[in-house]
């Protein structure tokens, strides 16, 4: 590695909605002596993943990015977005695997030197699933009175090809959590699509996938569910409103500055979590 | 409207979404487990087996004349779960794109409202799904 610490790819959406978790991520990784540190220039991954087989046009932007990595002597990129991982993730094993896919992108490429395919993506858990023993060290005090719902959505678990964990029952998040001390329930619903991009379109069908998942974690007690994907945080905060629940939605990385004592702002929760932090005892 | 006539006369459906997807909707076992476990399907006009099964059939209006691929979010739930490995979020894409490559939208920014409030990730990733 060239930079002291691990670099790190952001996306758009940290930059303005997602902040919060960008934020709260920068302050954990710093304590945990993990640091992370932004890539100097990079261009949007694209959202989602072009999965036919001729479009190859989609994946030069993933690609670009991961050669601009390549270019700083780098050979791994870490992002915390859930959606972020998951396109650079399958485009980067897309060029691993299909060598005449690497040829027309290197030709696509055309002024740019060419890609030779060596970059690896990782994910946030993936660092934080090494680091067990800093979380449990750097907790101030365990957050035992809360009880919290776990929830995954889609882009960490599909396809097998990407997946950091088993696709049908995960782990990883729980066991991060309960070094915090939280309580945690069993959430059925934590692998099921929070409804996306419909979020745009189609907000009645996202209604209906919220309903149905925070309903799911509000009946077996849970105070608040927590993540590590903007877009499923948008969408489970965000479309509260059409139903009768209230439950925040925090970020894993919100939480454990929270239980390390680090100062965060919380700036783009439309369920404000002050009052149940303050009645837990979790924040002044 | 002249535009989706056009492309249900025009097209080899079959041959396109096997080439697009790299998957065969031939290999479908009518089992019914992805329609099972999406999250999705009571807004679909169409199964998602039923999609395969009119697609091997040949049965063009009834895979383009509906609402299942737009409905479909490419949450990889069936693929991961297809006893015959079928990839069916890439065959839900292969339909999409069809339509999309004639020309056909499904979303228009300027009917988007809200898109201020709305976080990057999602305007990106719907109008990469639903726009040509
Ligand atoms: S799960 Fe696979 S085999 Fe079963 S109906 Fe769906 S596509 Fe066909
Ligand atoms: S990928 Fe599409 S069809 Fe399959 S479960 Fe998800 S939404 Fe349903």
């Amino acid at each position: 590695m060239m930079v002291e610490g691990h670099y790190y790819y952001p996306g758009c959406t940290m930059k303005e909605k997602g902040s919060d978790y960008e934020k709260s991520a920068m302050k954990v990784m710093e304590q945990l002596g993990e640091p992370l540190v932004e890539m100097e220039d990079w261009y949007c991954c694209g959202a989602v993943q072009s999965l036919s087989e001729d479009d190859i046009m989609h994946q030069i932007a993933p690609i670009r990015t991961l050669l601009m990595a390549q270019e700083a002597g780098e050979d791994e990129v870490v992002t915390l977005c859930d959606m972020c991982y998951n396109v650079l993730k399958q485009a980067s094993e897309r060029m691993k695997e299909k060598e005449d896919d690497l040829e027309t992108m290197n030709e696509f490429l055309d002024e740019d030197p060419d890609y030779e395919g060596g970059v690896e993506i990782y994910h946030l858990f993936h660092i934080l699933k090494e680091k067990k023993g800093e979380i449990e060290e750097n907790v101030e005090e365990p957050l035992e009175d809360l009880v919290v719902a776990p929830y995954y959505g889609c882009m960490l678990l599909r396809p097998d090809h990407v997946a950091i964990d088993n696709t049908e029952d995960p782990e990883i998040m729980e066991s991060f959590l309960k070094l915090l001390g939280v309580e945690l329930i069993e959430n059925e619903k934590r692998t099921e699509c929070c409804g996306s991009y419909h979020t745009v379109n189609r907000s009645d069908i996202v209604e209906k996938r919220v309903e149905d998942i925070v309903g799911y974690a509000a009946r077996e007690g849970a105070d608040m569910i927590v993540l590590s994907c903007p877009l499923c945080h948008f969408n489970l905060d965000y479309h509260q409103r059409a139903t009768e629940f209230e439950i925040p939605v925090l970020y894993i990385t919100e939480l454990m500055a929270l239980a390390f004592g680090l100062d965060i702002e919380m700036e783009h929760h439309s369920i404000d979590p002050t009052s149940l932090l303050e009645e837990k005892g979790i924040k002044e | 409207m002249m535009k989706i006539k056009k492309l249900m006369r025009d097209i080899e459906l079959l041959e396109k979404v096997e080439e697009l997807s790299e998957q065969s909707p031939n290999a479908c076992i009518q089992c019914g487990t992805c329609s099972a476990g999406c999250p999705f399907v009571d807004e679909m006009d169409v199964l998602p087996e039923r999609i395969f099964k009119y697609i091997v059939l040949d049965e063009v209006e009834k895979v383009l004349e509906n609402n299942t691929m737009w409905i479909c979010a490419a949450c990889y739930t069936c693929s991961v779960r297809c006893p015959r490995d079928i990839d069916i979020a890439r065959i839900m894409e292969g339909v999409r794109q069809i339509i999309l490559r004639a020309d056909i939208d499904n979303v228009d920014v300027d009917e988007v409202d809200n898109i201020e409030e709305l976080p990057q990730l999602a305007v990106v990733g719907c109008f990469r799904k639903e726009t040509g």
